[in-house]
């Protein structure tokens, strides 16, 4: 009951609303329940953190959302509410003019995001005029000034020249000016900063963290670097086997983790670990996707797991604004303290 | 760019050394022009008289140097056949080659590309993978059957196309062509179909795969996020990336295409420098066929440095001369 009151007071303040969703992939091993039932909401002008392990599902959440999962993936249920309407079986050419407009992306690898044999120039004019009527002279001063907003300098000589002419961190501004063009509501960032070195990154992250809130703009930001969502993000929604294990206010769950999957991933932070200690890993590996153990896919690498985890855990609100899939929560204050 | 240029020059010219000297060698040790050109009945005296005429009385190391000679001033001899130049024969029948070798590229492509599209785009369909198991067919079927089959089926039996010969043609510049009359046409379209049906099978086997392995590429998939149109997508960011190793392929078979067509023009009574160099080789003309293995490397030549350039053109990180 709680949660439907705060439907109520948000419903028009939220820009995306993942319902129950599953995206499954057929292929001949099995069934692959790539994301197994995500809810996920994110307010207008709010950076959420989606993290994870390699394979939990992070990367096709964010395509499920704008409608780019390929075959042999299909979205077998739930909702994807945008701005109030589900974009799920919405038909291609309406999904179309949502990308990029509406709703944006970003890559993980700078290398590889923009097209080799196309100037920069052309690639980002074909993104505005996919979307808009406007003169050529028009649309190169467009993409002349989202140059220059991230950054980019002597952005109408750069606009000439092709991908390779650039460094990595220089693509992913590119990337990132492409992603803002149409002044999206929402930007889905796939590990933008995984492939850069720190520096790099930490000048990418300011460069968003800027724009994003110059814009009112909400992010979802991929990645499983937990010390990036630390200092970027407002709320951080963490993924295990295809589903949200917990979710709320970054702070709150980094400093008092609830799910023992959570624990492990801050517990395993090289900076919560002092130095000569070993560090503290989780044990074993996630599950494969087409071979889960049936309820909590974190109990066979679980220490507090008891009999009830053979049960599907139902997602619950522990706390206001929080929420948890677990039957056996850390206790209380034992894990507090990030570095 | 200059010194690029020279370079591939100098490279031309040492293999033209090469060649037209082991062509010299091995058709001393094939046998003697003489044996073949004049009748067993001439005597003694006429036959030294034609031995001298064609230089034949002189050591064959003597025969190459005044070839190498003549070859500076732009002279590769006379056909010992016909009695003329043996390069403004084979010019005479170059036009021919060409248009039916140019004509097999162009359906190569205007055929191969839209179907190997549709193939890599729907690998799954019916239409798709009908079209994959017959390009095993161009691959694998002989060209001489091929050809000798297209006669059978559009020639004889529907009687739609000739079989024969160039039809009517309009000269420009002192030379036939083809290509300018529907009669023209109607001759060169079977032919050119047999000497394309390789191409076809490769270009579209090769399209195929390159759209196959671009599509997952994060950057069509970015282009997608950009909301760009279907049509977009393919046509201009997967299909620029695929001509770049269509372009090369297919530059580096037109020189293959010009030498296959040797065995069309036979079938197709088609009157070009493939056609005149089996003949020649017969009558162990060697001035001509010195003269035709010359062209065709200066074709291939020729033909490299186009793709080279194309290259460049479609593929922004490739620069001449080891620049950048
Ligand atoms: N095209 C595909 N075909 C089959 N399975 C796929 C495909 N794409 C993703 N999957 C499966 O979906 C699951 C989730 O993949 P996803 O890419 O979302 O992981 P991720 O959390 O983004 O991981 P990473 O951190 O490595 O990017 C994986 O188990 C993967 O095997
Ligand atoms: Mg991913």
């Amino acid at each position: 009951m709680i949660d439907d009151d705060f439907h109520q007071d948000v419903a028009s303040t939220l820009t995306l609303d993942i319902r129950n969703l599953h995206t499954h992939f057929d292929t001949r091993a099995g069934t692959l329940r790539a994301v197994d039932g995500v809810n996920l909401r994110i307010k207008r002008g709010e950076i959420v953190g989606l993290v994870g392990e390699s394979g939990s599902g992070k990367s096709v959440t964010g395509f499920s959302v704008i409608g780019l999962v390929d075959p042999p993936g299909r979205i077998v249920g739930g909702e994807v509410r945008f701005q109030g309407r589900n974009l799920v079986g919405l038909e291609e050419e309406a999904l179309r003019q949502l990308r990029g407009h509406d709703i944006a992306m970003i890559f993980q690898d700078p290398m590889m995001t923009l097209n080799p044999v196309l100037r920069i120039s052309t690639q980002m004019v074909e993104a505005i005029t996919a979307h808009e009527i406007v003169a050529e002279d028009e649309a190169l001063e467009r993409a002349h000034d989202a140059l220059a907003s991230v950054g980019i300098p002597h952005p109408e000589e750069r606009l000439r020249d092709y991908p390779h002419q650039f460094s990595g961190g220089m693509r992913q501004r590119v990337a990132i000016a492409i992603a803002l063009l149409h002044n999206p509501a929402l930007i889905i960032a796939d590990e933008p900063t995984t492939a850069l070195d720190v520096t790099i990154q930490g000048q990418i992250l300011a460069v968003v963290q800027r724009l994003v809130a110059e814009r009112g703009t909400s992010l979802l930001w991929i990645t499983h670097d937990l010390s990036v969502v630390a200092g970027l993000a407002h709320r951080v929604a963490v993924m295990y086997a295809g589903r949200i294990v917990e979710e709320g206010p970054v702070d709150e769950v980094l400093d008092h983790p609830m799910h023992p999957y959570t624990a492990g991933l801050i517990a395993s932070l090289p900076s919560h670990n002092r130095r000569g200690t070993r560090l503290a890993q989780i044990p074993g590996m996630a599950p494969p996707a087409h071979d889960r153990p049936t309820g909590c896919s974190f109990r066979p690498r679980c220490a507090r797991a008891t009999a009830e985890c053979e049960q599907d855990p139902p997602a619950t609100t522990p706390a206001q604004g929080r929420s948890l899939r677990c039957f056996n929560p850390m206790p209380a204050g034992s894990q507090g303290g990030r570095a | 760019m200059a010194l690029w240029l020279l370079r591939r020059l100098v490279q031309a010219g040492f293999v033209m050394l090469a060649m037209s000297a082991i062509v010299f060698i091995g058709l001393h040790a094939i046998g003697n022009p003489i044996d073949i050109l004049i009748s067993p009945e001439a005597d003694q005296a006429e036959r030294a008289r034609a031995i001298a005429a064609l230089g034949l009385d002189k050591p064959l190391w003597e025969q190459y140097w005044l070839f190498l000679q003549g070859a500076l001033h732009g002279d590769l001899g006379r056909s010992f056949v016909f009695n003329e130049p043996a390069l403004r024969l084979i010019a005479g029948r170059m036009p021919a080659t060409l248009e039916l070798a140019v004509t097999a590229v162009l359906l190569s492509v205007c055929i191969g590309l839209p179907l190997g599209l549709y193939a890599g785009l729907h690998p799954n369909s019916f239409t798709g993978r009908l079209v994959m198991t017959g390009s095993i067919f161009g691959f694998s079927l002989p060209s001489f059957w091929v050809g000798l089959m297209l006669i059978m089926v559009f020639a004889v039996t529907l009687g739609w196309l000739p079989s024969s010969g160039r039809g009517e043609t309009i000269s420009i510049a002192g030379v036939g062509w083809s290509f300018l009359t529907v009669d023209g046409w109607r001759h060169l379209l079977l032919p050119a179909l047999n000497l394309a049906l390789f191409n076809i099978s490769l270009v579209l086997r090769l399209t195929r795969a390159g759209v196959r392995e671009t599509l997952p590429l994060d950057y069509i998939r970015f282009a997608r996020a950009k909301g760009l149109t279907p049509g977009r997508v393919i046509y201009v960011h997967v299909l620029r990336n695929i001509l770049i190793p269509v372009v090369t392929v297919i530059g580096l078979e037109f020189g293959s295409t010009i030498a296959f067509s040797v065995v069309t023009e036979s079938v197709f009574a088609w009157p070009g420098m493939g056609k005149l160099i089996i003949d020649s080789i017969n009558v162990l003309d060697r001035p001509v066929i010195v003269a035709y293995l010359m062209i065709t490397v200066a074709l291939f030549v020729t033909i490299n440095l186009v793709v080279d350039l194309l290259y460049t053109l479609l593929d922004p990180r490739v620069r001449l001369g080891g620049r950048r």
